[in-house]
């Protein structure tokens, strides 16, 4: 477990290392991810890399089954802001949920289009 | 023997201040308590346990949200026992620091489903560029229909991209920060809430297009949503996550 927290730590803390030399525009972590994902990628096919994965892994598989308790406490931060929101009202809920569906319906339907094409094309001779 | 006496005369009158103190001693263990990291991180998962269970007991129904659950329990609970943010916070932030090996952690499964990944780069592609720019244009096109102050607007513009770059985006426009970062928690439990009951009236059985719309548009509260009900879900989504924080930086500038 120590070694799969370690490697994740370990390329958080590169990526945000080169997001700080890079002036910040891509987030540390997300530049881990990247180099997380070319590092195993890179590694597979070496044996000694299969320890690494498998305890990264773990820790990895952990994280994401509970990643929605990681956002309580940024949510509960809701409570300094509340009586702002509740003035404003019934406008902005009403503007947050009909801009969710509809970016989640446009989201969805340019993805299944796409590839609907993809395939379409690719089927051609 | 002065001294002897002296701390006699210390521990009696120690003794004294603690029988004094002893009828108190709920309201001064809680403000004890409540002033500890130990006392609101403990908080913060037993409640979180308790959500989850009851989102397990009702099959995982996108109503019974168990982020949506939690911050409203511990956020009245902070309100009724007087506790303000940061006092929580101290506790609660080492939940938070996780976020950043979370977000690393998504190579794990990209890396497995790197296929699966590469066979579905173009529907992607067109998603990332069609959702994140009506992500942003439906929430200018509100505003302007409910007459919003500009500096709502741009508060509630970067919206569905995670909360860190939402807050940036929304403070180099001269928005409100701690507003946008409401926004940005109010459009993941809801993206989380209706993604389900929406994709399966759209009839969309993909779940890499299902998950991938649920991380665009509802950033990582959307994507825990996405890992409860599937992991190839969960994995798109995160994948969404990532790229639409990044898509959201370069493009809101250019439509405000």
């Amino acid at each position: 477990m120590i070694q799969g927290i370690t490697w994740l730590l370990g390329f958080q803390l590169v990526g945000e290392t080169l997001s700080y030399a890079s002036g910040g525009h891509v987030p540390g972590p997300v530049i881990g991810l990247a180099l997380l994902a070319l590092f195993l990628l890179a590694t597979r096919r070496f044996s000694a890399a299969a320890a690494m994965e498998q305890s990264t892994g773990k820790v990895a598989d952990g994280l994401l089954a509970n990643l929605g308790i990681l956002f309580v406490p940024a949510g509960v931060g809701i409570i300094q802001h509340l009586d702002l929101v509740i003035s404003m009202g019934l406008p902005i809920l009403v503007a947050i949920l009909v801009s969710t569906v509809v970016t989640l319906v446009v989201t969805v339907w340019a993805f299944t289009l796409a590839k609907h094409l993809e395939q379409q094309w690719r089927r051609k001779p | 023997m002065t001294e002897m006496s002296n701390l006699g005369q210390i521990a009696a009158q120690a003794a004294t201040d603690q029988a004094q103190s002893l009828p108190a001693l709920p309201s001064s263990l809680w403000v004890y308590l409540s002033a500890t990291p130990l006392f609101w991180l403990t908080a913060t998962l037993v409640v979180w346990l308790l959500a989850n269970a009851a989102a397990r007991r009702a099959n995982g129904h996108p109503l019974v949200n168990p982020v949506l659950i939690s911050v409203v329990v511990i956020g009245t609970g902070l309100t009724l026992g007087g506790v303000a943010y940061p006092a929580y916070f101290e506790g609660a932030q080492f939940i938070h620091f996780l976020l950043g090996p979370a977000t690393v952690a998504l190579a794990v499964p990209l890396v497995r489903q790197i296929k699966l990944v590469a066979a579905n780069l173009l529907p992607m592609l067109a998603a990332l560029a069609a959702g994140s720019v009506t992500a942003v244009l439906s929430v200018l096109a509100l505003g302007a229909l409910f007459g919003f102050p500009e500096a709502l607007t741009v508060s509630m513009a970067p919206k569905s991209s995670t909360a860190g770059v939402a807050m940036a985006i929304s403070k180099g426009l001269g928005g409100d920060p701690g507003l946008t970062a409401v926004f940005v928690i109010l459009t993941g439990i809801t993206g989380a809430v209706i993604v389900t009951g929406l994709m399966n009236r759209m009839r969309i059985t993909d779940y890499a297009a299902r998950g991938f719309a649920a991380g665009l548009a509802s950033h990582g509260i959307g994507t825990a949503r996405a890992f409860q009900v599937d992991p190839v879900a969960g994995l798109f989504a995160g994948i969404a996550m990532a790229l639409n924080a990044l898509v959201t930086a370069l493009i809101v500038p250019l439509f405000l």
